[in-house]
């Protein structure tokens, strides 16, 4: 006989709160800081209630200084706490790239393991929800590329909640990449109290032996779509969500493709250096015997994020995910 | 702002006292520590110059002149502080209590010289100009958090003041009320653009005056000066009072790091005439021959010891195990990811000759 756990049915970005309250109850060296993360609960409200029930001193609002903030949450985190950090959207990272890169990611390295960084950055990220600009960036893999940060971004409430949980554990920094346009389009059952995903696992979310189609955060939804529109012209697609960017699932990729023989890559960030080539890699390195076509990618194109009247140009849709899985299997 | 932040001066260039009210601080035994220190740090870092100059460590960046703002600022640190140096301050750990033969194993291209002894809280020497201040903040922030009495000192020059991180840094303190002090070395070039083209402000001290923070400038070369300023601005930060800024001007004799030439941006007799004005430790000695501190005898056995131990460290520094191809691997993460555990066992099987 199993416990029945109890549990809530929430929205992304209610899991992600759910997270951060679940682990400021279970350790007191986590903190949360950010622009407007207190009193007003984030602008996304992923920080709702959280100070009236941790106070002042571990829910803090911060002046609007990215590189300060990241910057002083390095210096925590070195110093004994594990700090959440808020950036309010992907785009506004750019002042803190420079802690992220020289820093974050090299300290442990650095000092052969004598300082360390247990700290989780959370950012918003991409486009579809008809923000203004630079509020639409997809930029994952300027993070993936540089060593010493992992970078996380799940695509449902519950995968939120157990990667974010898993994120603040872990003894080394994390990028937590919350895909806006799913914060509130959907919701599931999560369960209460601390559960965990693991880092560096995707997730099958369906299963189809005529093509493969990988995708993660925003672009879950959309190459789910396609999926089940190819099955209505009698194509079965195995769906990946990688869940984590780096490292990536490599096992999970590779059973799939070698089922499959043919792969279609759903990217939202620009085509060039993005994570899709690193996924071509991984195929490349483990399963080149097994293809039966070159591997399509469907992405956003290699233009700065446009202004939200054509970003519906820019999006990768289903109907493009469609495009590229009929084009592989027609090969 | 030159007579609104005026600059402490304890000793003249003479060695004179100027503020009588410090002579019973002043002792003749703290007299010779401070001695000692100059010293120990000058003869270290003339050492490392001729290193380098014979390919027995990489690129080097000097310190001379500086060494009373660094030597005093760091003996009025207590044990469990926190210190935050630029690639420059290695006088300053080293009279915190870091390793010579680890500060030598760093200028060797080794990570183990950002290793520092057991309990010291010695931050690796920051590179990227200004980004250890928002570290210094954060970290200080977390002892206050801790309720503790402990504090934390930051290093940086001057052109440091032009990056945004300085004023994030310096805010973020400011609005934590964190118990840190922003200790600023202005040796007024930054490799080689001068004060003068770095800022149009009259000083660097009064930049506290945006954060609503004490300000304070002090005569760089005077150990004394820098000593008790730092102290105090250290017990503000243990009282709760927040973050000091100090501004200590001196001036760099040699070049920015072993790779340039300062000749080609400044006329070097600037540096020989300052040299024989205002030098830190002259101005020591000539304090203490004046108090009747001062023994021959003694001095020369400080200048000795200071070789021995300096050449020891060297020759520590010279025997130190080998660095292995395995370190650049196994400290990105706790645990290696599978890409860096693959490159790795790829590398090594190349290595061994078993991949061909």
């Amino acid at each position: 006989m199993t416990m029945a756990v109890k549990t809530n049915t929430l929205t992304l970005v209610q899991a992600v709160t759910d997270a951060m309250r679940t682990m400021l109850r279970e350790r007191d060296d986590v903190i949360v800081l950010g622009e407007d993360v207190g009193k007003n609960g984030g602008v996304f409200r992923a920080t709702d209630g959280l100070q009236a029930e941790f106070g002042e001193d571990r829910v803090i609002d911060t002046p609007l200084s990215e590189a300060g903030f990241t910057g002083a949450a390095i210096g925590m985190a070195v110093n004994g706490f594990r700090p959440i950090v808020e950036i309010q959207f992907l785009g506004f990272i750019y002042p803190a790239y420079e802690q992220i890169m020289t820093h974050a990611a090299r300290i442990r390295s650095r000092t052969m393991g004598h300082f360390t960084v247990p700290m989780v950055i959370r950012a918003p990220y991409g486009a579809g929800v008809r923000a203004p600009e630079i509020h639409c960036d997809s930029t994952e893999a300027l993070f993936t590329h540089m060593p010493g940060i992992k970078v996380v971004c799940p695509s449902t409430p519950y995968d939120a909640k157990g990667l974010l949980i898993a994120a603040i554990e872990d003894p080394d920094p994390v990028l937590f990449l919350e895909p806006m346009r799913c914060y509130r389009s959907s919701r599931e059952e999560v369960p209460e109290g601390k559960y965990t995903i693991e880092i560096g696992k995707g997730k099958k979310l369906r299963e189809g032996d005529d093509v493969t189609v990988i995708a993660w955060g925003a672009m879950v939804p959309v190459a789910m779509k396609a999926a089940e529109e190819a099955a209505k012209k009698g194509i079965q697609a195995d769906v990946i969500d990688l869940r984590t960017l780096y490292p990536l699932d490599r096992d999970l990729i590779a059973e799939s493709v070698q089922k499959t023989g043919r792969t279609v890559i759903v990217q939202e960030a620009h085509a060039t250096g993005g994570v899709a080539n690193d996924i071509v890699s991984i195929i490349n390195d483990t399963s080149f015997l097994y293809q039966k076509a070159p591997i399509e990618r469907v992405t956003g194109f290699d233009v700065p994020v446009p202004f939200f009247a054509l970003e519906d140009y820019y999006l990768p849709t289903p109907e493009r995910v469609l495009h590229a899985i009929e084009k592989v299997v027609k090969f | 702002m030159e007579q609104q932040f005026p600059i402490v001066q304890v000793m003249n260039n003479d060695g004179e006292l100027v503020m009588p009210e410090y002579r019973e601080q002043i002792t003749k035994e703290l007299a010779m520590t401070f001695y000692r220190h100059l010293m120990r740090t000058r003869t270290f870092d003339r050492k490392c110059v001729s290193l380098q100059r014979q390919g027995r460590i990489g690129t080097y960046a000097p310190y001379e002149g500086q060494e009373a703002a660094q030597v005093g600022s760091a003996l009025a640190l207590k044990d469990d502080d926190w210190l935050f140096p630029t690639y420059r301050d290695h006088g300053a750990t080293m009279t915190f209590g870091h390793s010579l033969t680890r500060i030598l194993l760093y200028w060797r291209g080794r990570n183990e010289g950002c290793v520092p002894p057991n309990g010291k809280k010695i931050f690796p020497p920051s590179v990227p100009i200004a980004t250890q201040l928002p570290h210094a903040a954060g970290a200080a922030y977390a002892e206050k958090r801790k309720g503790t009495k402990n504090a934390a000192i930051v290093y940086f020059g001057d052109g440091a003041t032009s990056e945004g991180d300085f004023h994030e840094g310096l805010n973020i303190a400011s609005v934590f009320q964190a118990p840190v002090v922003f200790f600023n070395q202005n040796n007024q070039y930054a490799i080689s653009v001068p004060i003068t083209k770095q800022m149009n402000s009259k000083t660097i001290a009064q930049k506290a005056l945006a954060y609503d923070i004490p300000g304070v400038r002090v005569d760089g070369n005077d150990v004394f000066a820098v000593y008790f300023e730092t102290q105090k601005a250290l017990e503000r930060a243990r009282n709760g009072e927040g973050p000091t800024l100090i501004e200590a001007i001196t001036w760099r004799y040699g070049a920015h790091t072993t790779a340039d030439d300062p000749t080609k941006y400044r006329d070097q007799e600037e540096s020989k005439k300052r040299r024989e004005l205002a030098d830190p430790i002259q101005r020591l000695e000539r304090f203490m021959k004046r108090e009747g501190f001062w023994d021959e005898q003694w001095a020369q056995s400080v200048q000795e010891e200071a070789s021995r131990e300096v050449e020891q460290a060297i020759a520590e520094m010279e025997s130190y195990p080998e660095a292995k191809s395995d370190d650049m691997f196994d400290y990105v993460f706790a645990q290696p990811t599978w890409t860096i555990e693959q490159q790795k066992n790829e590398y090594n099987a190349w290595k061994r000759g078993s991949i061909r």
